[in-house]
């Protein structure tokens, strides 16, 4: 993975001081907290239901076992609230539960002494105060890390596909590239205000597994007939309020002009952005109003760069070359422990099937420890297992580990010999669900638990799906399904690209849940990136885990052969899930509920 | 960077040619018409300073249509922003009222380079010479 360079390194620790002197002189009232608003989200540190949350970026998934270990000690030490503002919290949320009586579900109490793994490969803690914001920015600047435009409308965090420099449809290894956008776009000037967030994907492979079409933009790695690397570019994608799959804008662009033209496109919108609507400010609202003109524009942008700005932004060799040898394979050796796993148990045998991939080399194989499991929220890891996953990533994988888009962790680099005792290791710390891809891999922001944005909460949805659906041989029969949920149309959970999606929505202070059905991220599995649909009205709490039930009944009744669920709800139509979905309405809100 | 106390701005008694130009002005336009021949300065307003028009029109101002006279940022202009205005393209700035202009002068001694190229420094850092680097 990328190492650090001095200039790096003094980098991170400027902007972590720099920080510290924001919070001072906003603490001395030099500051409004408006005008500390955007400084603190440029650093990552929101301001949410009860306290600060912070975001902490992992460029492109990569962590390795010492940040791990720094991401554990900040869990332990820092994500503590006080007695007080817990029992204020919990006590608030249980007169939201008490608000809703029959509409909801069982809610866990609130948690602290965590991380949280995102869909974008950040990790967010909830209870950091913010006198000790800047202590944390130092902690972690020590280990390379940072929350550099983890919010704001910025040039946000970089995302690759996880298994990139390791799958086996690997074109490009597009860390390389992702790391120099990273530095590229680290304190832009230019492009601090832009008229939204922006954010960037990358995917090197033949299959997009980041996807590539739901970005502001998607860059898609391809070499041409004469064997060069470039990338195809895809432009105004997005979720949110308006769901917008992306225009490719650049059927080839030349790696070595990737910088160039992405900044004539963030210019172009930096320019012609609406700034005076919050929902109309994202690219993809200026592509979809602009059409080719916005293309144009963006071709002249570039153009204009590269002839009369003398293209000051091409990427050299030598540069490429300096930053991919950062990403060459580790050295590699074998843990070779011991284990007394039955490798001809069905058990073991599942977790092969859905959690170990193939890779590149011979004799290795990715694994990814699956972060659904009973008694968790998607994606929560506690200081205690994020030390451990530091352990096992060092034992079993070079130090090295990932973050994914689906809110998992995976070890890039195990040996075929080491995945008895990796499982066995794994299965000691409640991450070895053999569930990977499948329906209780589901993906689910932090919801109305802790967001200030939330309309709804997710996690109580999350925890009585996956406890409804702990009978593996039912998962395993339900095969491979994406399931997606936000707790408002920020759509942080991505459930416009769910085959099934759950969105909060709030009335009159009550919360409800819209379920769409055909969404997809533009993997293999689900076709090209698409906007589910809505079914109708939308389901109280308690009512979606029969709603979900009642969906994959039909799927089952449905189906030929082996068929996914996506394959048969596109075959048959959305009529009769529709008509399922609507029949597992509790008796007592059918009034409310045809009300609207 | 001529940093301006809110307080301290010279009010009409100036000879110099100055140019306003809008956020949303075409600059290729006005450019092409040599509106920018002969202009002293130009000013260009921070409607909010979380609006960053300008700073794509600082640098456009500097890199492409090749104004060398003083670019000044009007409006509501911050000090936390000041660094970036410089990196812009901009050569003054007349801060907002209640802005100090001491804790404004502090940030520009922060950070000793930066990734990429800017208006002072067009190359990106994987671009540019030792000797450059030392300057």
């Amino acid at each position: 993975m990328y190492q650090y360079t001095e200039f790096d390194r003094q980098f991170v620790h400027l902007r972590a001081q720099q920080f510290r002197d924001q919070l001072e002189r906003w603490q001395r009232g030099e500051l409004t907290d408006e005008q500390m608003l955007p400084l603190r989200l440029q650093n990552g540190w929101y301001i949410q239901r009860y306290a600060p949350m912070a975001r902490i970026a992992v460029p492109y998934g990569e962590i390795s076992s010492a940040q791990l270990r720094m991401l554990a000690h900040i869990a332990r030490e820092y994500d503590r609230p006080t007695p007080e503002l817990l029992a204020h919290a919990q006590a608030t949320q249980d007169q939201l539960q008490a608000a809703q009586p029959g509409l909801t579900l069982a809610a866990a109490p609130l948690k602290y002494g965590y991380g949280h793994f995102t869909t974008r490969t950040n990790v967010q803690f909830n209870w950091i105060p913010i006198t000790r914001a800047a202590d944390v920015m130092d902690l972690l600047a020590s280990v390379h890390m940072h929350g550099i435009q983890t919010s704001g409308n910025t040039i946000r965090n970089i995302n690759c596909e996880a298994y990139e420099g390791i799958a086996e449809d690997g074109i490009v290894d597009a860390r390389p590239f992702s790391e120099i956008l990273r530095q590229w776009s680290t304190l832009h000037p230019e492009f601090a205000f832009l008229p939204r967030k922006f954010k960037i994907s990358f995917n090197g492979a033949a299959e997009d597994r980041a996807a590539t079409g739901w970005y502001d933009i998607g860059l898609q790695a391809l070499r041409n007939d004469a064997g060069e690397t470039g990338f195809t570019v895809k432009v105004g994608g997005g979720m949110g309020r308006t769901p917008v799959i992306g225009t490719v804008v650049r059927e080839f662009l030349p790696w070595h002009q990737l910088l160039n033209y992405i900044e004539a496109v963030i210019r172009v919108y930096n320019g012609y952005g609406r700034r005076d609507n919050k929902w109309k400010a994202r690219i993809k609202i200026l592509v979809k109003a602009e059409g080719q003109k916005f293309i144009d524009a963006v071709e002249a942008e570039y153009q204009a760069i590269v002839a009369q700005d003398g293209a000051p932004h091409t990427i050299t060799q030598a540069e490429l070359d300096r930053v991919a040898a950062n990403f060459v394979v580790p050295a590699l050796k074998p843990a070779n422990l011991p284990s007394s796993v039955n490798t001809s148990g069905q058990l073991y045998q599942r977790w092969l099937q859905q959690n170990v991939r193939g890779h590149r080399l011979p004799g290795m194989r990715a694994v990814t420890l699956s972060f659904k499991r009973v008694g968790f929220a998607p994606g929560d890891a506690d200081a205690d297992t994020i030390d451990a996953l530091a352990q096992l990533a060092e034992q079993f994988s070079a130090g090295e580990a990932r973050l994914t888009h689906e809110q998992n962790l995976m070890l890039p680099w195990v040996f075929e010999s080491d995945l008895p005792a990796l499982y066995e290791a794994a299965r000691k710390l409640g991450l070895a669900q053999p569930n990977i891809g499948l329906l209780t891999d589901m993906i689910a922001c932090p919801g109305g638990d802790f967001c200030a944005l939330a309309n709804a909460r997710s996690l109580p949805i999350a925890a009585a799906i996956t406890e409804r659906y702990q009978d593996l041989d039912e998962v395993f029969d339900l095969g491979p399904i994406d399931l997606h949920m936000s707790g408002c149309i920020n759509s942080c959970g991505h459930h416009h690209s769910g085959h099934i999606g759950i969105l909060g929505v709030d009335k009159d202070g009550k919360e409800w849940y819209q379920i769409t059905l055909g969404g997809s991220d533009g993997a293999r599995l689900s076709g090209p990136a698409l906007a589910g649909k809505v079914v109708g009205p939308s389901f109280s709490a308690a009512e979606v885990p029969d709603v979900i039930e009642a969906l994959l009944g039909t799927y089952r009744a449905q189906r030929k052969g082996g068929e996914f669920f996506i394959d048969t709800l596109r075959r048959v139509g959305h009529d009769p899930f529709k008509a399922a979905a609507n029949a597992a309405r509790h008796p007592r809100q059918a009034e409310e509920a045809v009300a609207e | 960077m001529k940093i301006i106390a809110s307080s301290a701005v010279p009010t009409g008694a100036e000879t110099e040619k100055v140019l306003q130009i809008a956020n949303d002005a075409e600059l290729a336009d006005i450019a092409a018409g040599g509106a920018l021949q002969g202009v002293e300065r130009i000013e260009l307003h921070f409607p909010k300073f979380t609006d960053g028009r300008a700073f794509s029109q600082a640098v456009l101002l500097r890199r492409r249509y090749g104004f060398a006279g003083d670019i000044r940022a009007t409006g509501d202009v911050l000090i936390d922003q000041l660094v970036q205005m410089h990196r812009s393209g901009f050569t003054s700035a007349v801060l907002a009222e209640g802005q100090n202009p001491e804790t404004a002068e502090r940030q520009f001694a922060r950070y000793s380079a930066f990734y990429q190229g800017d208006a002072l420094q067009p190359r990106p850092l994987f671009a540019r010479d030792s000797t450059q680097e030392a300057a």
